[in-house]
């Protein structure tokens, strides 16, 4: 070894400028252009896996795992609808649009939320009649854009939500670029075929809380007050928020957080808008409790939710259900390492593709060019997305019993502590081993 | 609720056919539900709604060809997603009128505030006096003709239809425009993003010559008219065009 080599010390890569920060910077010079991808946050946030239960033992009594019931069963929407959403799993299926997802992909989604009892709901691009023929529960989303936005579908809801943004942009608007504007999707959304598409980022013909009022009264009489109407945020001022949502008349509100995904959004919005889900919970119940209304309008949370703990966590925060994006795709297939060389074609490996927006899906799900569809089987893939929703709730209540809970919804925050002074924090519990709750007492 | 359930606690009368509906007396509740009940019954095809006093979502989410006839002032939403029926506002009416119409005709005897005909599908708006900001906003295949001038914002994001406006319009007109047709008679204070003067050619007077057919105005010729379209440059995103994003 020559001396000059035994004194180097290793290449250190800078945590600062790590390698997808200058590889950003390389794009950013060769394109002009900012990065557009889907999926959500991808950097590292507080999130519930920070949090961890404490199981019952000498002063809680735990229930039979196998024998004692865990109610996961949740009424939704009772506040003014005649009919309100009775769910069998507190576990929903978030808006995806049709167009960002192809029909069968849509159509999987209903079969495997109609399969366990859950909902489904449409998103930025109207209802298409595959995805209400296999929803037993269909959720119509009222957007800024109102593309096939009409009142036939909006009377075949089963419940609609309006929504003023989402956890993964707050504050901006829809994206669908030219490739996936087919003639169907033109059609839908009466746009030329191949333009790019951007959907507003506000209501044009609302603005603030009371004209949201009205607005909802509208939606109301339009149906009759026979469904529930809810309004979906982007995590930000949450207690704000869902104070104001709560004023405008909603009988739920989705609340978003910023590991949310979405189908196509400039990357610097999806890694800096917003606050963590965790974070934005403990303020959504915070703002409910003030008004006497937890639990009358029920709280609806998503972003990033994957397993059972992330539901039972949710729940234990004081949310009365919850909603998967990212998660279903994946159960539906989407990143599957079978497609691993076709992602390699791509520029991405299975598991980080987040090109959706292209609309160059190998999986088959986030396309509209038939030949890509084909590959993607709605029964197969509803099937597995019932079996996933299924391992959630199983896992839910493994949880809620370890902590003595005969109902998901009777899980409470006393039944949670925190890994990180952080996640205490923003989700208000304890930090483990102590009873210290930072920002509520002293240390 | 039916209409013979109103009847009884006497929010309708129907005298000589035509069912009257008094918002002094009953509710905007009332009155929606009789409408809608019609989807079943169509035994009253003619209605009268008296004491509007500005109240909002004053005859929404009608689908039958029914006649309304709205004796003064409605508030926001008034016709709101209307279907095939006939809806005259005599008085002014607030914001939104006719948004998100289907089809069917809509006529506003006054003036018109903010997002009139918003993101509306199909059908005909007539506002006999002027309309307030982002008339024809998000327009999606209505045609929408103003027999005053028409405030800022008008026709944003226009996707497909016909805005007409005899008098004026304000300021970024036909911003980030699609597909829709733009003509104004009078001065326009200012284009948005995208949107510009085009050349009226023969299939543009014959337009709207049948426009104003259709809503009954005979005093316009089409050919003091100028159209505005969308030059398509923000169609596809490139970098080039980063300035109008
Ligand atoms: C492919 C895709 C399309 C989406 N489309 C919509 C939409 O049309 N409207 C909407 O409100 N949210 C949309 N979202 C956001 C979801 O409704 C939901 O808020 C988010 O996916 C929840 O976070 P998660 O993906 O981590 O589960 C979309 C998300 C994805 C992944």
């Amino acid at each position: 070894m020559s001396e000059k080599r035994k004194y180097m010390t290793e290449p250190r890569e800078s945590a600062t400028f790590d390698r997808s920060t200058m590889s950003e910077i390389r794009r950013a010079a060769d394109t002009g252009i900012y990065d557009i991808r889907g999926a959500g946050a991808k950097r590292k946030l507080p999130h519930f896996d920070d949090l961890l239960f404490l199981g019952a033992s000498m002063s809680r009594y735990p229930l039979e795992g196998y024998r004692e019931k865990c109610n996961t069963s949740v009424t939704l929407g009772n506040r003014f609808a005649k009919n309100p959403i009775e769910l069998e799993i507190p576990v929903t299926i978030a808006g995806m649009s049709f167009g960002a997802l192809s029909a069968y992909a849509k159509e999987a989604l209903g079969r495997g939320a109609s399969a366990v009892g859950t909902s489904t709901t449409t998103g930025d691009g109207g209802m298409t009649p595959e995805e209400r023929g296999q929803s037993t529960k269909l959720v119509y989303q009222y957007l800024p854009s109102r593309y096939g936005m009409n009142p036939d579908d909006l009377r075949k809801a089963d419940a609609i939500e309006v929504v003023l943004g989402q956890g993964a942009k707050p504050g901006g608007g829809g994206m669908l670029l030219g490739q996936k504007i087919t003639d169907r999707v033109a059609q839908m959304r009466t746009l030329p075929k191949g333009v790019d598409q951007r959907s507003a980022c506000r209501h044009p013909d609302w603005t603030g809380p009371d004209d949201l009022e009205i607005k909802i009264k509208e939606l109301r009489e339009i149906t009759d007050w026979q469904v529930p109407i809810y309004i979906k945020v982007g995590a930000t001022r949450t207690y704000y928020d869902v104070k104001l949502a709560v004023k405008a008349g909603a009988d739920v509100i989705v609340v978003d957080g910023m590991q949310g995904g979405t189908a196509a959004t400039q990357d610097v919005f999806i890694e800096h808008v917003g606050i963590p889900t965790m974070a934005a919970i403990p303020q959504a119940v915070q703002a409910l409790q003030e008004m006497g209304m937890h639990r009358k309008v029920q709280l609806i949370v998503s972003g990033g939710i994957r397993n059972g703990a992330d539901v039972a966590k949710c729940m234990a925060l004081g949310a009365d259900a919850v909603a998967i994006g990212t998660a279903a795709m994946v159960a539906l297939g989407d990143n599957d390492p079978k497609w691993e060389e076709e992602y390699q074609k791509l520029g991405s490996t299975a598991g980080s593709y987040d090109d959706w927006h292209e609309g160059r899906d190998p999986a088959g799900i986030s396309t509209q060019d038939p030949e890509l569809m084909k590959r993607f089987d709605p029964i197969e893939g509803g099937r597995r997305l019932a079996n996933y929703l299924r391992v959630l709730t199983l896992e839910a209540q493994t949880l809620a019993r370890a902590c003595g809970k005969n109902d998901l919804r009777n899980l409470e925050p006393e039944d949670l502590v925190a890994l990180t002074v952080e996640s205490a924090a923003m989700a208000r519990v304890p930090l483990a081993g102590t009873s210290w709750i930072p920002g509520q007492q002293p240390f | 609720m039916s209409t013979n359930n109103l009847a009884e606690t006497t929010a309708i009368e129907t005298v000589a056919g035509v069912g009257t509906v008094d918002l002094a007396k009953s509710t905007v509740r009332d009155l929606n539900q009789a409408l809608h009940d019609q989807h079943d019954e169509m035994n009253i095809q003619e209605w009268e709604v008296l004491n509007p006093k500005g109240h909002h979502n004053i005859a929404v989410g009608i689908d039958q060809k029914l006649k309304i006839d709205i004796r003064g002032p409605a508030g926001y939403y008034c016709a709101g997603m209307n279907k095939e029926a006939e809806v005259t506002i005599h008085g002014h009416t607030g914001q939104g009128v006719a948004e998100n119409m289907m089809s069917g005709l809509v006529r506003v005897k006054g003036n018109a505030s903010s997002a009139a005909a918003a993101t509306a599908h199909g059908g005909l708006l007539v506002i006999e006096g002027d309309a307030g900001s982002r008339c024809g906003i998000s327009m999606k295949g209505v045609d929408i003709l103003v027999k005053g001038s028409v405030g800022h914002m008008s026709c944003f994001m226009g996707q497909a239809g016909v805005l007409a406006v005899c008098g004026d319009a304000g300021e970024a007109l036909g911003d980030s425009l699609y597909e829709a047709h733009i003509y104004v008679k009078g001065s326009v204070k200012s284009l948005g993003a995208d949107c510009i003067e085009k050349e009226m050619r023969a299939e543009h007077i014959e337009e709207l010559t049948e426009l104003f057919e259709r809503a009954g105005v005979t005093d316009q010729d089409p050919r003091d008219f100028t159209r505005y379209g969308s030059a398509r440059q923000l169609y596809t995103f490139k970098v080039d065009n980063a300035g109008a994003y």
